[in-house]
């Protein structure tokens, strides 16, 4: 996995709640059996006016130019600032999948949905959580500022502003650790095989029904 | 209904344990240095969308599955609806077709049984865990799908999980969690004839927000809910993710256990009593504490239906469209607008004002015997109005689509007007050809009204089965109570 130490980047700002990951990525481009690729159709119903088919040329679609991420602007963005509730919906990996294909390292919301925010993680993606006032100062500073940049740093749980300012953000210590050193974690878990068999020989003996296969 | 939060007592031990706290002591492998932990998994459910990802990691870091007998697998998402009759090979779309027979494949690879699209217990993953038994109480059962937690009903500790998660469950046999508060959603009383697991469950999360329960395993509890059959318990947990919570449940009562026996995977015999005795533990400690705890009154829920983009956005059928003017909140009067131009709907229309172009029964919430019963009854002797285009019945799995032909039941729906399909999660997303298309507004028993959801310009309405069902006999939907209140 990527590693995710410290990223300064262009913010977009995407002004709405409850972000689902239908939004993010729609059911059609689910039927692919690969892990990339799904940049071109991040957002894909908010981002063009047609609908879009997995095979389609994106580049001969017509873009919907009122989506924030249609102007000149934010070309280039690679931190998304939005809402409450960001990721809800189904556990499909492949949102943030597209939103890393897309060229997204960091996203900025006052709240996440849990099985987004943690699929984020095994993706080299950091979604972080800052307090709603500090969502809308940086809204409104992303709004006023063209080329706005910010500098998130995981080392330090910071999120720094071009004039300086210091944002906090929390995250937990295992996460934080695998993401920094770009750790496979299916392998960290693996150290602990011994335990996972002293837990099987244990539960065969409380709850032998549980192993019809001995 | 008020709702009241109590603090728990900073983890202190002089409190008893919640269902919750149970499940996950009783899954706690480790915990490690950093806090983390790592929770055994039972059962493992994989379906042919999150899971080719999975497989091929696991072949590129030549790693083998831990337990393979852990695993079920079963083809829904993709599969047609209709003509199956020439297979796998038969299914037009060459995209769905590789993604289908790429899970036959890493199955036979690997040795996981699957259900393959022609097999009789071939169904949507979480109407076949629970019939076929390989959801059993006490159990964490976990599956690339975020509707997982449906398997909570059963006393289990269920949720969904990444497609990362799902070669690390494959690899491992384990997860690496951190424990969620304790929720209680408590309702008490007695429902209204006609009132079903739907309603109260979309009652909740118009109440706490499809973001209310985030962080949270929420236990479903009270006189309402223990009044509730399987079936419509099911229908809850499965859409408590709808609520922001990974996991729902019910505790264990005979309800449960009368369900579970002699299913196929079941425990038998004197292996069967074990189980039997060791699940009859599985309930909140009466002084257990709850970190949240909300109350609803099962006598003041009427019959719902979702009028915007979002689950949260619902109301009683007698209802009107709710006005943004009167929303204080400016990003919610936002989104509320936003909701209604995706709609097509103004403000104050009357619910029941609401033309409709199609209906759909069907998905992991409401496609199980219960549900289609439930509709028949409603659709016996009549016929759907001439103003819709579609009225579709997709049975939850081979199994219930069987029942129901043996009940008859599928001659009710035929001649009412309804399409009688083949099993699988058909229009719930429409990634196989079930879609609706732009502009037209669906009745459905589904779980997701968001914008695109069930086709490109789609808009979806959430219902109990009987309300779609009411509501295709008269092409916009009517309160299902008037029904009752004349049989009754
Ligand atoms: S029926 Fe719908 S919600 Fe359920 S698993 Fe299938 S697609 Fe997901």
């Amino acid at each position: 996995m990527k590693a995710f130490t410290r990223h300064t980047g262009l913010v977009a700002p995407m002004d709405r709640s409850n972000v689902d990951t239908d939004m993010i990525i729609p059911k059609q481009f689910l039927k692919s059996i690969k892990r990339t690729g799904f940049g071109p159709n991040l957002f894909d119903e908010l981002r063009y006016l047609d609908e879009g088919q997995p095979g389609k040329d994106n580049s001969q679609r017509p873009l919907n130019p009122e989506f924030v991420l249609n102007q000149a602007r934010y070309q280039g963005a690679s931190v998304l600032l939005t809402r409450a509730n960001f990721g809800c919906g189904s556990s499909r990996e492949h949102a943030p999948w597209a939103l890393e294909d897309f060229g997204f390292r960091a996203i900025i919301a006052p709240s996440f949905a849990d099985i987004f925010y943690n699929n984020c993680f095994k993706n080299g993606l950091l979604p972080l959580v800052l307090k709603e006032e500090e969502v809308d100062e940086l809204f409104r500073a992303v709004e006023s500022v063209e080329g706005y940049a910010l500098t998130v740093d995981l080392e330090n749980q910071t999120v720094a502003t071009p004039d300086g300012k210091i944002y906090h953000f929390e995250v937990d210590e295992f996460r934080r650790h695998c993401l920094l050193n770009g750790l496979d974690d299916i392998g960290v878990t693996l150290e602990d095989a011994d335990a996972i068999q002293a837990y099987e020989e244990r539960r065969k003996q409380e709850a032998p029904w549980l192993f019809p296969a001995g | 209904m008020g709702e009241g939060v109590s603090a728990r007592n900073g983890g202190s031990t002089m409190s008893g344990k919640t269902l919750y706290d149970k499940l996950w002591d009783s899954h706690l492998v480790k915990e490690r240095a950093d806090g983390s932990c790592l929770i055994y998994i039972d059962r493992h459910m994989l379906h042919e969308v999150t899971s080719p990802q999975a497989f091929e990691g696991l072949r590129l870091a030549g790693r083998t599955p831990w337990r393979i007998d852990a695993n079920l697998a079963t083809v829904d998402h993709n599969v047609p609806t209709t003509g199956r009759e020439n297979g796998v090979e038969g299914i037009e779309d060459p995209i769905s077709r590789t993604q289908v027979r790429t899970l036959d494949d890493n199955c036979n690879e690997f040795g996981i049984v699957e259900y393959g699209m022609n097999d009789q217990r071939q169904g949507i993953v979480h109407v076949i865990g629970p019939e076929q038994g390989a959801t059993l109480p006490g159990m964490t059962v976990v599956c690339g799908d975020s509707h997982t937690s449906t398997h909570g009903a059963f006393g289990a500790l269920a949720h969904g999980i990444g497609t990362s998660e799902v070669e690390h469950v494959l690899a491992t046999q384990c997860l690496v969690q951190k424990k969620s508060k304790n929720m209680l959603v408590q309702v008490d009383g007695e429902l209204k004839p006609g009132i079903t697991g739907k309603d109260v469950m979309l009652a909740i999360i118009g109440k706490i927000g499809t973001a209310g329960g985030t962080g949270y395993a929420i236990e479903y509890a009270g006189s309402a809910i223990r009044g509730l059959s399987m079936e419509a318990r099911m229908t809850m947990c499965n859409m408590t993710i709808e609520a922001g919570a990974r996991a729902g449940m019910v505790a264990v009562d005979d309800t449960t256990i009368d369900y579970v026996k002699d299913r196929p995977m079941a425990p038998k015999g004197e292996m069967w009593e074990r189980a039997v005795a060791s699940w009859r533990e599985l309930k909140s400690d009466d002084d257990a504490e709850f970190d949240k705890v909300v109350h609803l009154d099962a006598a003041d829920i009427e019959p719902q239906v979702s009028w915007g983009t979002s689950p949260e956005m619902v109301t009683n059928v007698g209802d009107r469209v709710p006005d943004p003017a009167n929303e204080s909140d400016p990003i919610k009067r936002e989104g509320m607008q936003r909701a209604l131009k995706y709609m097509g709907l103004e403000p104050n229309t009357p619910m029941t004002g609401i033309q409709l172009d199609r209906i759909f029964i069907g998905s992991c919430t409401n496609a199980r015997i219960e549900d289609l019963r439930e509709a028949a009854s409603i659709l016996k002797g009549q016929t759907i109005a001439s103003t819709l285009k579609q009225a579709m019945v997709v049975p939850g799995s081979g199994m219930v689509k069987a029942q129901a032909e043996r009940e008859g039941l599928d001659r009710i729906f035929i001649d009412a007007g309804f399409e009688w399909r083949e099993p699988g999660c058909s229009m719930c997303l429409g990634m196989n050809p079930d879609q609706l298309g732009e502009g037209e507004h669906c009745a459905s028993t589904s779980n997701r009204n968001f914008e695109g959801r069930q086709g490109f310009g789609g808009r979806t309405h959430l219902v109990s089965p009987a309300m779609a069902a009411a509501a295709a006999i008269h092409g916009h939907f009517v309160d299902i109570s008037d029904y009752y209140d004349r049989a009754g």
